[in-house]
């Protein structure tokens, strides 16, 4: 197996049947992923971005294509992809450590599931907040729990669903760094959905463009820009404006066909 | 703390006029005794230790009964939430059978249990069980469907799931079940051992009645709220609010 041949996306197309009404959210989309590559799908909302990497993740069935990793069809969810979501989703009847333990449960004793919970906890830098129950941290804090959380069962990719989308300005800044330094630390392969053009910018090396009504991958963008980005702002603002002006056409799209939806209605 | 005092002085205040209303107005012992006559008779009862034994006659009842209610409860609500055609069939007869008072059973129960502590105890398992279905049912719908999607992402499925994600974050639902459950037994028992058999605090309740002695009724009458109201504050509200708390469903104050 090559090292172009990762995580193969071949031709998925996605139709929801809601009222006899059917909606093609994704159609035909192609995506070769190279092991290590931290990469961005950047799309306005209801471009399908957050039901392809569910895709991924095994949750939603697609109506046609396959996804292979490292050659093997998904099928359904599996421990070789950890999956971080919007909202934490940590279980609040555990605590911060019992959390990260959780995925590892079944194939090491307590102890060991303690300390490789420990080392992530660490890596996120929340190695004081074991015994906390979640609802004691804040949402930034809650969301690194998380991360560690789906690294500590070593996925060979990572699925991130806008993870600091809920986060304020601040939080999201501090995270971007942190995800940054994790990401350089183990060398995952990062699939990350995003609704911001910077913050695609700042993190990836390649940002997948997608447009809506259906969801078509519009372009795959390799950013050339050494890291860290934000010691070269012009080469950032110029790529902004061009992905900016990718998006635009899409979402004046969208408000078209909500008015021309609302006049018919 | 405040509210202690506030309390305390509504309720001396209380007492104060019902003396003041009984022995000013000339009332009958018969027909309203004054609270003095009601602590006498309590005091007698509690030297004597019958009241005191109909108490723990009445608590074991119950906590046969709702032990039992409980797993049933737990059991039925389960099936329901996961079975729709159960939901759709079983579950409408539960929801009907809730608008039957509990102590509508007892002619039946009688005919089948005798007149003795199983059909009480068959009262108190009808009037809880019902709820806690209901409860649990509710508490296993609403499981949030990120939790199940993480969970699957790391692995777990099928009976693991259930045990280790589904149960676990139906808990605050079950513990309002359950706190539920105990009024429903609660007032059921009573009912129940008024018209059956003691000991309990029922029993007596109806053979003072029966003798005309007013300030035992009046005095077992508030032996019954104190306790309800004390189990109900002490225990249940206190272990739901911390349940709420941890499983962070608190809404902002």
């Amino acid at each position: 197996m090559g090292d172009d041949l990762f995580l193969q996306i071949n031709n998925i197309n996605k139709q929801f049947i809601n009222q006899k009404v059917t909606s093609d959210v994704l159609t035909n989309i192609n995506l070769d992923i190279k092991e290590g590559e931290f990469v961005s799908i950047l799309g306005p909302s209801g471009c399908g971005k957050s039901t392809l990497l569910s895709i991924v993740a095994g949750l939603t069935k697609p109506t046609s294509g396959e996804i292979l990793l490292g050659g093997n069809p998904i099928k359904k969810p599996g421990k070789d992809r950890g999956m971080v979501f919007q909202e934490a989703a940590l279980f609040p009847w555990m605590t911060v450590e019992e959390n990260v333990m959780f995925p590892l449960r079944k194939e090491m004793k307590k102890s060991e599931a303690r300390e490789v919970a420990h080392q992530y906890l660490q890596m996120v830098q929340l190695s004081n907040y074991t015994k906390h129950s979640p609802h004691e941290l804040s949402g930034g804090m809650q969301q690194r729990v998380s991360i560690a959380r789906a690294l500590s069962m070593n996925p060979k990719v990572l699925l991130m669903d806008e993870p600091f989308g809920a986060l304020d300005e601040q939080t999201r800044a501090r995270l971007h760094h942190e995800l940054e330094k994790i990401w350089i630390e183990t060398k995952k392969t990062i699939l990350f959905v995003t609704h911001s053009i910077s913050e695609s910018i700042k993190l990836s090396d390649r940002i997948i463009v997608m447009g809506t009504r259906p969801g078509v991958v519009l372009e795959d963008i390799h950013v050339k820009t050494p890291r860290p980005r934000g010691e070269h702002p012009q080469a950032v603002a110029k790529l902004a404006e061009k992905i900016n002006g990718l998006l635009k056409t899409e979402i004046d799209k969208v408000v078209k066909e909500e008015l021309a939806y609302a006049a018919n209605n | 703390m405040q509210r202690t005092i506030k309390r305390i002085i509504f309720f001396t205040l209380l007492l104060i006029i019902w003396q003041a209303a009984v022995k000013i107005l000339n009332v009958s012992p018969a027909l309203m005794p004054a609270p003095t006559d009601v602590v006498k008779a309590l005091a007698t009862g509690f030297e004597d230790k019958t009241l005191i034994y109909d108490i723990l006659a009445s608590f074991r009842r119950l906590a046969i009964g709702l032990v039992i209610a409980i797993i049933i409860g737990f059991c039925l609500g389960i099936l329901l939430a996961k079975n729709k055609t159960a939901d759709e069939t079983l579950g409408t007869l539960i929801l009907a059978l809730q608008s039957v008072p509990s102590i509508v059973w007892l002619p039946i129960a009688i005919m089948w249990f005798g007149l003795n502590e199983s059909s009480v105890i068959f009262i108190v398992i009808l009037g809880a069980t019902l709820v806690i279905t209901i409860n649990m049912r509710i508490g296993i719908k609403n499981v949030p469907p990120l939790y199940i999607r993480a969970a699957q992402t790391m692995g777990s499925g099928g009976l693991d799931l259930f045990a280790k994600v589904i149960l676990p974050a139906s808990v605050p639902y079950a513990v309002t079940g359950i706190r539920l459950g105990w009024a429903f037994a609660w007032r059921a028992l009573m009912a129940g051992e008024i018209l059956s058999t003691g000991p309990g605090l029922g029993y007596t309740l109806k053979y003072a009645s029966d003798f005309g002695n007013m300030s035992m009724v009046i005095g077992i009458m508030i032996i019954i709220g104190v306790i309800g109201t004390i189990v109900d504050l002490t225990f249940f509200q206190r272990i739901e609010q911390n349940v709420i708390r941890r499983w962070g469903l608190e809404t902002s104050k």
